[in-house]
């Protein structure tokens, strides 16, 4: 009972916090709603007895992502949106799109497949059970999924490199 | 045990860690200016009271009942907030970190800990990893170059280092075989050789991974010779330049819990935690683990501050450059050795 009303107040603040980064018309403001939204998520994991992936939510999400978040809105110095009242368009078709959409997932979830019948505690929480899963089951995509990390984070760098520098290198090398 | 009793042991728990913990942080900072003050010819506090020993009373005190100014061009709400967090998450991580076995009084027993979580290590990261945000916080929030620049350095430092940290752990973590931190330090029961104590920093070159953690967890914590985030000279104060009274004090104490978290995690993951010769009677062999626990945290509160009172600053390149260049691919090959000496095993 107890682990219900947690799990129900949690799912509040998360949705709370993920329309509260949509209202908020400072960057900053935006992104520490979504600090919440990653922690509540964690604590929703948690109470479905997935205690490791809760962890790493914090540690990624929470503690790593969003920290550079931050720093890239205090590097920027980046100040208050400006806000419009959107198009017409988005109001009479933006709207009922993303209901429709809404409704097919949850439909998705709870008829088509066993997630919507997860009870709390059932999940897999144990890191030996997810090393399994990732390591055994899931291994190609994994490695797949790094490879696409490492051509992503070598595009960053390509991009982030200044021709000056690139230039002075190869003097250099 | 029932839900009543659960509660009741938890908030005494709860209460009776926190006390310890704060005056704990209160005595480091004693102890640091003792030692430093030795260290440099000087007697450090002497006026209040036998050597001083009341002095962080009276700092309390002092910190209490001066005036709180807030500067008029701060972000008010996280201006605010930003102490709060840094020591709100400075103080919970102790919440997992047990300091001995179990208390057995008749029928009750309980372990000297808050809670047992079989993922201790990874709450631990999780909280400490999420106090950068306070430091982050204040320096965006209080609107001046000084401040910004300082949370600037802080979030990227501690960025950078906490996956050398996080990779150091890991060589332990294959060895124990566990997250729980109860369960490392019950893996390192014993001796091997018949003399040589079973901890982990003799074990499998771990003693690489020691100083990948104590280094990592130095730039961390923001403390010499990784105190750039408040590098006097460049920055007058860096991210807690505009904050005055409590909320300084807050910070103050934010760093010193941290750096008593990180003792604390060192001594169970590398030194054996609680472990120590137990002799007289029993109610005497429960407490002595306490007293070896409390000893080892001490020791490294101690290299803190030697190491404060001996180095000085890195230059801001140089401390990027050994954190990317240098810890990070140790800690990987500390990780790929341990796990294949493990294998082969």
């Amino acid at each position: 009972m107890l682990h219900l009303i947690l799990f129900s107040v949690f799912g509040l603040v998360c949705v709370a916090g993920a329309v509260n980064l949509l209202l908020q018309r400072h960057p900053i403001n935006s992104a520490l709603s979504l600090v919440v939204v990653m922690g509540s998520l964690a604590v929703e994991f948690l109470l479905l007895g997935a205690e490791f992936v809760a962890a790493i939510q914090v540690i990624v999400y929470a503690g790593a992502v969003m920290v550079l978040f931050v720093f890239v809105i205090m590097l920027l110095n980046a100040g208050v949106e400006e806000q419009t009242s959107g198009s017409r368009v988005a109001w009479l078709l933006g709207i009922p799109a993303v209901l429709a959409g809404m409704v097919i997932v949850c439909w998705a979830l709870l008829e088509r497949s066993d997630a919507g019948r997860a009870a709390i505690g059932a999940l897999p929480g144990h890191p030996a059970d997810i090393a399994q899963l990732l390591f055994h089951q899931f291994l190609l995509p994994f490695e797949v999924t790094s490879i696409l990390v490492l051509i992503a984070i070598m595009g960053a760098v390509v991009l982030a490199a200044r021709p000056e520098s690139v230039e002075r290198t190869k003097k250099e090398g | 045990m029932n839900i009543t009793t659960f509660i009741i042991v938890s908030v005494i728990k709860t209460a009776l860690v926190l006390f310890v913990l704060l005056t704990a942080v209160a005595y480091t900072v004693w102890l640091e200016r003792k030692v430093v003050g030795h260290m440099q010819n000087r007697w450090g506090p002497t006026r209040v009271g036998p050597f001083g020993l009341l002095q962080p009373a009276a700092d309390g005190v002092k910190f209490l009942f001066k005036e709180d100014l807030t500067p008029p061009h701060v972000f008010k709400p996280l201006y605010i907030a930003a102490p709060m967090i840094a020591v709100i998450f400075a103080v919970t991580s102790i919440a997992v970190i047990p300091f001995g076995n179990w208390l057995n009084v008749g029928n009750f027993h309980t372990p000297f800990q808050i809670t047992d979580v079989n993922i201790g290590l990874l709450v631990v990261l999780g909280i400490t990893s999420l106090g950068v945000y306070g430091v982050a916080l204040s320096g965006w929030s209080s609107n001046s170059k000084y401040s910004l620049l300082g949370g600037l350095r802080a979030s990227a430092q501690m960025v950078s280092y906490e996956i050398a940290l996080g990779l150091s752990l890991v060589g332990v973590l294959i060895l124990a075989g566990t997250f729980s931190l109860r369960g490392i330090v019950e893996a390192q029961a014993g001796h091997f050789w018949g003399f040589i104590p079973n901890w982990f920093i003799f074990r499998g070159g771990q003693i690489v991974a020691f100083f990948i953690y104590l280094t990592a967890a130095y730039a961390e914590t923001n403390r010499i010779p990784f105190d750039l985030p408040e590098a006097e000279t460049e920055l007058v104060a860096g991210y807690h330049t505009e904050y005055s009274a409590m909320k300084f004090a807050m910070f103050f104490m934010a760093e010193y819990a941290n750096m008593i978290t990180v003792a604390c995690l060192a001594s169970l993951l590398f030194l054996g935690g609680w472990g120590g010769p137990l002799f007289g009677p029993s109610w005497l062999q429960q407490l002595l683990p306490l007293v070896w626990f409390v000893l080892r945290v001490f020791v490294f509160l101690f290299i803190y501050i030697w190491v404060r009172g001996t180095l000085p600053r890195f230059r801001y390149d140089q401390l990027m450059a050994f954190g990317w260049k240098f810890l990070l691919p140790l800690a990987i090959a500390n990780l790929m050795v341990t796990a294949i000496v493990v294998v082969l095993k």
